[in-house]
């Protein structure tokens, strides 16, 4: 699906490396650890952006739309679930987050489809038309978000026992962020393994690099890019809703906002590619971080300065696809 | 010539764009023989093959497979009658193993052992190269890859364009073996050949085009014969383009 190439694979701790000189230990630590989950949630937003690019060729700027409803479906659930949440056992919390997530993939893998089947069918092989289409759903959803959620933000209290913050060598990591970054790295780990050893896996790659020659061998490739329009959705309604709790509150605007950074995050690790988009992910979340607390008022521009590095070096992202 | 056709064009026309390329191609191949596909660049032969496979679509006639319209379907539908396709891009995955190429093959009972080596045994260079990506191939090598991908599997006919080109001598012979196997072993064979050598090894009969129509058809053994009808046909004869 890529090349193979370790220099990418070492920016991510050249960064860590790099970010320690220009701070004290415990503050390093601390914001490693939540630039390490941010990046995590933001691989499982960006894993079927990227999925969805790869194979069919779509820019959905609608994706974020899927984040969004995530993370208020996650937001209507853990509102229905207080004892869940505010219960002392991690076992209890953690049925709280999986009924929270699963709705939320189910419900926009279930909208993804059907978004697929109306809209994006329609709109294969045109990126003008796809760009035109997407970002006006993307505007349609934020409105329905209002009319069903309300205008107002959403609040989730964190779940009791993932509150608070484990404490090493003076630095605090907040234990929900360890939760968030174990389910990224799982769904990181997931996918390469069902993209390295399965059938359709090996199908979904190959597709990656030449959709007709797929066709040509019997494969129905329309047939698979539902199916991972659908799982791409799902994966974005989890990210969504794994947000939601990891930031506390959602608004309409959330999905707007996110696709921003889903984009830079795709865009640096070479379109299409999933391990690409893992260290894409990395390094924005331990940008924003680091650049938030070194300099603040830079916080908007890093991720871009970021993006902008990265294509100068590699012009075609960190781990681009192989086409043929 | 009394046999029924397994594959049969009757006025097949196609358009690319607003350019109308084929103008009405009438071909019959018989069961179990290699028809080669001959023709100056340009005459239409890739675009008669990929009509066939279904990825250009006919913009009228008629292609027949066994019992099957072909121009009702798509491309899939195509293949899975038993029709493998090696288009003259070779249709390798760069980015996967030789070994996942194969497996793309292949039906969903996966790799056969003695399909296998029966690949392996014609071309053993794959076999070092099993678990390298198929980018990593020689042009040779790459070929090899794609000819051993459409004799995983069983197939009715197979669907091959200009294998040789750009080969070394010793490569094509290694070609002309394995094709010269697969039509030993009944598979009907439809090949666009600019490699006159291989053409007159392999062929049992041949059909000429010119500007998107058919001007002749044959058998080999005839045209190979026949310099004056190679020189009005293809514009050279056999013997000065190996």
């Amino acid at each position: 699906m890529r090349t193979g190439d370790a220099a990418p694979i070492l920016a991510v701790p050249i960064l860590l490396l790099a970010a320690l000189p220009a701070m004290g230990f415990a503050d390093w630590l601390t914001l490693s650890a939540s630039g390490l989950a941010m990046g995590m949630l933001l691989f499982l937003m960006a894993s079927g952006l990227t999925l969805i690019f790869g194979l069919m060729d779509v820019l959905n700027f609608a994706h974020g739309a899927f984040v969004g409803f995530g993370a208020f479906i996650a937001a209507s659930v853990w509102a229905r679930l207080p004892a869940l949440v505010a219960a002392p056992g991690l076992a209890a919390n953690l049925l709280a987050l999986v009924a929270a997530g699963g709705a939320a993939a189910l419900v926009c893998g279930g909208l993804g489809l059907v978004f697929e089947r109306v809209v994006i069918r329609r709109v294969y092989g045109a990126h003008l038309r796809q760009i035109l289409i997407t970002v006006g759903a993307m505007i349609v959803a934020e409105q329905m978000s209002v009319v069903i959620w309300g205008p107002d933000a959403l609040t989730l209290a964190k779940p009791a026992s993932l509150a608070s913050s484990f404490i090493v060598a003076g630095g605090a990591v907040e234990k929900f962020r360890l939760v968030a970054a174990g389910l990224g790295l799982a769904a990181f780990l997931a996918l390469r393994l069902v993209l390295a050893r399965t059938r359709i896996g090996l199908v979904v790659r190959a597709g990656v690099e030449d959709r007709e020659m797929v066709e040509a061998l019997g494969y129905r490739v329309r047939r698979l890019f539902v199916f991972v329009f659908a799982v791409g959705t799902a994966l974005a309604g989890v990210g969504g809703a794994m947000w939601a709790v990891y930031a506390g509150t959602v608004t309409a605007a959330l999905g707007g906002e996110l696709t921003v950074l889903l984009f830079t995050v795709v865009v640096i690790g070479g379109l299409g590619s999933v391990s690409g988009s893992f260290l894409g992910a990395l390094l924005v979340g331990l940008i924003t971080n680091y650049v938030g607390f070194l300099a603040p008022k830079l916080a908007l521009l890093s991720n871009v300065a970021l993006m902008a590095a990265v294509l100068l070096w590699r012009p075609r992202g960190l781990l681009p696809l192989v086409r043929t | 010539m009394g046999e029924p056709a397994l594959l049969r064009l009757a006025g097949v026309h196609t358009h690319i764009g607003r350019y109308h390329i084929l103008h009405g191609v009438d071909l019959a191949l018989r069961e179990g023989r290699l028809m080669m596909l001959l023709g100056r660049n340009g005459a239409g032969k890739t675009t008669t093959l990929r009509t066939v496979m279904g990825l250009w679509r006919a913009s009228a006639g008629e292609i027949l497979f066994g019992g099957s319209v072909l121009t009702a379907l798509d491309p899939p539908a195509i293949a899975r009658l038993g029709i493998a396709y090696v288009p003259e891009t070779m249709g390798l995955f760069a980015g996967l193993s030789v070994r996942e190429n194969l497996l793309l093959g292949t039906g969903p009972g996966g790799l056969a052992a003695s399909r296998i080596e029966e690949v392996l045994t014609l071309f053993p260079v794959l076999r070092e190269k099993w678990e390298l990506p198929a980018g990593a191939l020689s042009g040779g090598q790459k070929q090899m890859l794609a000819i051993g991908r459409a004799m995983v599997e069983t197939r009715r006919m197979l669907v091959v364009d200009e294998p040789s080109k750009g080969l070394a001598p010793g490569v094509i012979d290694q070609l002309i073996a394995a094709l010269a196997r697969l039509k030993a072993a009944g598979t009907t064979i439809l090949l666009v050949e600019q490699n006159f050598a291989m053409a007159a090894a392999l062929g049992d009969d041949v059909a000429v085009m010119d500007d998107g129509r058919i001007v002749h058809v044959g058998t080999m053994a005839a045209l190979a014969a026949d310099t004056s009808l190679q020189v009005r046909l293809l514009g050279l004869h056999l013997g000065s383009h190996q």
